[in-house]
């Protein structure tokens, strides 16, 4: 290939001026462009490239789902039965439909038809309200509930029967259970171990004081009576294989150890495992992202409706209209994977 | 400087983008509830371990459609496509890796407080 | 008569350019609105450069703590105490690495002459570009204001439990507002990165191919790329601790059954991507520097664009050679440990192209050569000690020592010995000003040997055992942190000599011409400084790199291109 130099450039650069020719400078054109379809592309590719930060930043969430319904699969199938599925498919129609409206509304103005573009603008609003409405229905009674993540989780306020059996009516079956539990079994000593119970000593010697948490309804650990060894032989099935089980005379293990929040009990739903928390915290992140992104998708096409009114959209110019429509379908993507994942665990 | 894609079919102007037909949009919608009704309803079926990949993969349909046809990405330039693409195959990387930890870890792992005396800590090795 | 380049008429003319960017408009809402690429830039590069300051400041700090080993040696230990000496290095790492380093050369150098570079008038968005410089001032004024808040003390990395645990300064305490403004940052780099890869997409002049551009152009495109993949998962990251730390979401929390090493997958898999966001651009100057003041065509163009995306794309796949401690599984630590190996070869790629550029090349030790050759010896010493922790086994000594705080010194400092590197490059451009090039390249030395003194017998240290983060210490090790503080105020006062000699530029610097160096890129086309509106046609696209043409025409005191004699201005 030859190596230009200034004598011979590859190319010359003779390029109009959007502004300088022709039809004149069309209003939307911005200076640094030059041409509507040079700015157009641009701001699709822009906005395919936000698309994906927006699919990285919930990445994350489905990347903490999956880590803990792949290790705890029994708090999943537990717990989330406690969502209605009803009110899950409504929502996941209504943001079907708004995005159908959305799609539609963007051919609207791309064909120029402004009054149809507003209309179908204020449907998909409307959408999104629906959606916020039934959201916040469902949210309302998880706190009644008790139904909350972290130490917020409350099963004396589920409304069901609260079985309040000990933690041998737990089951070798809930395995998570095990956890207080094996520490209990495996050895009688009861001091705690100064340098790694930092945090949990506080809690295994009085429930009280644990500090960090001081609205636990629950206790963190289960009692440390020997009575609660009732499952220790249960325990014993969760050591490491390649680890013959210790004679307790060799080990002064703490007698529990963070293992989570253990509340136990049975309920209409089966036995309860441990760290039934996680799973609304893993609901309350994700579909509360979700929710503030719905909002702002809201506002977006608020915006959009405005402007429409007013006139701003035309054939030739409808780009933030395409753009905002990209916005709100990536909201419904992410309520479309949310949904079964969430709502229907089997 | 530009090599803007010229569309089809577009009455006049400068020729930005492709234009989805309404009736289109509706059969997609149309397909979507479709979808979305077996995606409960296959939740009554037990499978086992396959009732989230089969859900995973109804999804993964009813998502393809909405970017297809109602983002039209099928109709849009492929570096787009490569975009959201890529962006995918990154958060699979994210969830591959970071589960490949947990997984392979869980098994070794000691429930309850690290031993307190130091010559337990010859076990810990598997 | 050229018009646009009134030094044509020669070095007696006292001001550079009239009617540039800078004369535009003037007033304060004419900065604080302006959608000027060109202007943004400049805020940025003054924005920038002042955090540095502060964060050197903490780091002077820190290191005057460290001179005696304990409080019962006296010293400055004497005033401040341990929790503040760990404000003091979360301080200078969470400011440094946030409000610095990552902004750093895009934001500070990039955005003025990547358009520039093009051709053309602006970046793709030119409201989306002023925002980020506003998401940058609210999260340096949030991260900031931490210290009201109590301060933070967990290290830049925020490792949970300590950093969502409550304690004494509450639920709110400085760990909030530091993260939040962390967020707010992670914004402001998303946009840019997404702005200059649909600028570098879309707005590249006819004839401009990929491989015809400038290779600072391949190396921001690869961090916007970074920029635009992994930052939003800090994002997410950093939600999660805010979560957790404010309304007890429990994922990181062991006592209520969560994982606190998941944090670490999560923190890391942005923050390791973030230094290939610190020094991909900078390699990206590098090839500029090392053929411009060579007077020689780059060698390996093709290997050094493509090593840029490579280096981009692995640098998603190691994350995890920061947890090789922390209870990672075994089969992860070896997959991150193979290919940790391999970042190493297109690093080494580019530095064999540079060194190969230099050869035989008519080398001009002007003060960014001064820079891009420290960097040859420090980035290379930097990156063969990441080899030496990419061994899983050899980690396990070796981590959270004062060798891995040696090592991303060295690897960082790449980044600022270029970043001053560039500032006094495309001075002239920005300012339309020479800069005395006696006390430039004396800073340079100095900055050289005070880096070098401060942070070589770290390595040592490490090695011997010192932990990081420590405040004190055996006294077996005092002999290393004396060596190493006397290095930092070495440092000190290259940067204070560095800041008095861009001063003395700006009140009293030779005018610059349109191109100084000799440089083939087309931002040396334009007046220094460039016209409010950069060009009325873009240059014609030539090979950036080829020397041959340019020559140096005295009665402009600057480079011209051979048969376009009387300036640039000729061009259009």
């Amino acid at each position: 290939m030859q190596m230009a130099d200034a004598a011979h450039p590859i190319s010359h650069a003779a390029v109009p001026h959007g502004d300088a020719h022709g039809h004149g400078h069309h209003p939307n054109l911005e200076h640094h462009f030059d041409s509507l379809t040079q700015q157009f592309d641009a701001g699709k590719l822009g906005m395919w490239l936000f698309l994906a930060t927006e699919v990285l930043l919930f990445g994350g969430l489905f990347c903490a789902y999956a880590i803990f319904r792949r290790n705890h699969p029994e708090v999943f199938m537990y717990a989330h039965q406690y969502l209605d599925t009803t009110w899950g498919a409504i929502n996941t129609v209504v943001l079907l439909v708004s995005s159908f409206t959305m799609a539609w509304a963007v051919t609207a103005s791309q064909r120029g038809q402004r009054n149809l573009t507003s209309l179908l603008l204020a449907l998909t609003f409307l959408g999104g309200v629906g959606f916020m409405v039934i959201k916040a229905i469902e949210y309302q009674h998880k706190f009644h509930d008790g139904l909350m993540w972290g130490t917020h989780y409350d099963p004396s306020k589920h409304g069901h029967g609260h079985g309040e059996g000990h933690g041998a009516a737990a089951h070798g079956a809930a395995a998570a259970a095990g956890h207080a539990a094996a520490g209990d079994g495996r050895g009688g000593a009861a001091e705690s171990h100064a340098a790694g119970a930092a945090a949990s000593a506080g809690a295994a010697g009085d429930h009280g004081a644990s500090a960090a948490h001081p609205e636990a309804t629950t206790s963190v650990h289960a009692p440390e009576t020997p009575g609660q060894g009732a499952s220790a032989a249960a325990a014993d099935a969760d050591v490491p294989p390649e680890r013959a089980p210790l004679e307790p005379s060799q080990v002064a293990l703490a007698p529990s150890g963070p293992a989570g929040l253990h509340v136990g009990g049975h309920d209409l739903h089966g036995p309860r495992p441990d760290n039934v928390h996680w799973f609304f915290g893993v609901y309350f992140t994700m579909t509360g992202l979700h929710g503030l992104h719905v909002l702002a998708g809201m506002a977006v096409i608020g915006w959009l409706f405005v402007r429409s009114v007013r006139g701003d959209f035309s054939a030739d110019y409808f780009t933030p209209v395409d753009l905002g429509g990209l916005y709100w379908h990536l909201v419904d993507l992410i309520w479309i994977f949310l949904f079964p994942l969430l709502y229907l665990i089997h | 400087m530009s090599h803007g894609s010229h569309s089809s079919g577009h009455a006049g102007g400068h020729g930005v983008g492709h234009i989805v037909p309404v009736g289109l949009q509706f059969g997609i919608l149309m397909l979507l509830l479709v979808l979305t009704y077996i995606t409960v309803a296959a939740r009554w079926i037990d499978l086992g371990p396959l009732n989230i990949w089969i859900a995973m993969l109804i999804a993964t349909i009813k998502a393809a459609f909405v970017v297809l046809y109602f983002m039209h990405l099928r109709y849009d330039r492929p570096f787009n496509s490569i975009i959201f693409i890529g962006s995918l195959l990154f958060v699979a990387l994210f969830v591959c890796l970071a589960l490949a930890d947990t997984v392979t870890n869980k098994p070794r792992m000691w429930t309850g407080l690290a031993p307190a005396v130091a010559e337990t800590q010859k076990h810990s090795d598997p | 008569m050229s018009s646009l380049n009134p030094a044509a008429a020669g070095p007696l003319v006292g001001a550079p350019a009239t009617d540039n960017y800078l004369t535009h408009s003037r007033g304060f809402w004419s900065w604080a609105a302006t959608l000027d690429h060109k202007r943004i830039g400049v805020m940025y590069l003054v924005g920038i450069f002042t955090m540095f300051l502060v964060g050197g400041l903490f780091a002077v700090l820190l290191r005057s703590v460290l001179l005696t080993p304990d409080a019962a040696a006296g010293g400055v230990k004497t005033i401040v105490d341990a929790n503040m000496y760990n404000r003091f290095f979360t301080l200078h790492g969470a400011v440094m690495v946030f409000i610095v380093i990552i902004p750093g050369i895009p934001a500070a150098l990039g955005n003025f002459v990547l358009p520039l570079m093009l051709g053309a008038k602006d970046v793709a968005f030119p409201r989306l570009n002023l925002c980020s410089f506003y998401l940058w001032l609210i999260g340096t004024g949030m991260a900031l204001s931490s210290l009201y808040w109590g301060g933070v003390d967990t290290g830049w990395t925020f490792y949970t439990p300590y950093s969502t645990k409550v304690g004494s300064s509450g639920a709110f305490g400085g760990v909030v507002p530091v993260v939040a403004g962390a967020f707010v940052l992670g914004f402001s780099s998303i946009f840019t990165g997404l702005n200059f890869i649909v600028t570098i997409h879309k707005l590249r002049p006819p004839g401009m191919t990929w491989f015809r551009m400038p290779l600072f152009l391949w190396g921001t495109y690869a961090t916007a790329v970074i920029q635009v993949l992994a930052t939003p998962v800090l994002g997410i990251t950093l939600l999660l601790l805010l979560a957790e730390r404010l309304l007890g979401i429990g994922f990181f929390d062991s006592e209520l059954g969560g994982d606190p090493v998941l944090f670490q997958h999560f923190f890391w898999f942005y923050s390791h991507p973030a230094v290939y966001i610190m020094i991909l651009p900078a390699m990206g100057v590098m090839s500029e520097l090392i053929s411009v003041f060579s007077h020689k065509h780059i060698f390996g163009y093709k290997f050094i664009a493509f090593s840029s995306v490579a280096i981009a794309i692995l640098g998603f796949l190691v994350w995890g050679h920061h947890m090789f401690t922390s209870g990672q599984s075994e089969l992860l630590g070896v997959i991150f440990s193979a290919i940790t190996f391999s970042i190493a070869i297109p690093s080494a790629v580019k530095m064999f192209n540079w060194l190969t550029t230099l050869y035989k090349g008519s080398i001009d030790f002007k003060a960014p050569m001064c820079y891009a050759l420290s960097f040859m010896w420090i980035f290379g010493i930097g990156g063969l000690t990441g080899l030496f922790l990419g061994m899983m086994g050899l980690d396990q000594h070796l981590h959270d020592t004062y060798f891995v705080v040696a090592h991303f010194h060295y690897v960082m400092a790449g980044t600022i010995f270029v970043f001053f590197g560039a500032i006094h490059y495309w001075w002239p451009k920005m300012t339309g000003r020479m800069y005395d090039e006696g006390s430039a390249v004396l800073a340079s030395i100095l900055m050289f040997i005070g880096f070098n003194l401060t942070f070589f017998v770290q390595f040592m240290m490490g090695t011997r055992g010192m932990p990081r983060r420590y405040y004190e210490y055996r006294p077996e090790f005092q002999m290393g942190h004396v060596i190493s503080s006397i290095g930092s105020y070495v440092m000190l006062a290259a940067v204070l000599l560095l800041i008095y000699t861009m001063i003395r530029s700006l009140r009293s610097g030779r005018p610059a011409p349109a191109n100084p160096w000799g440089a083939g890129s087309m931002e040396w086309q334009c007046a220094s400084p460039p016209p409010h509106d950069n060009f009325k046609t873009p240059p014609p696209v030539v090979d950036a790199y080829d020397y041959e043409s340019l020559e140096w025409d005295e009665r402009v005191g600057g480079y011209v291109h051979r048969g376009r004699r009387g300036g640039p201005a000729a061009a259009h």
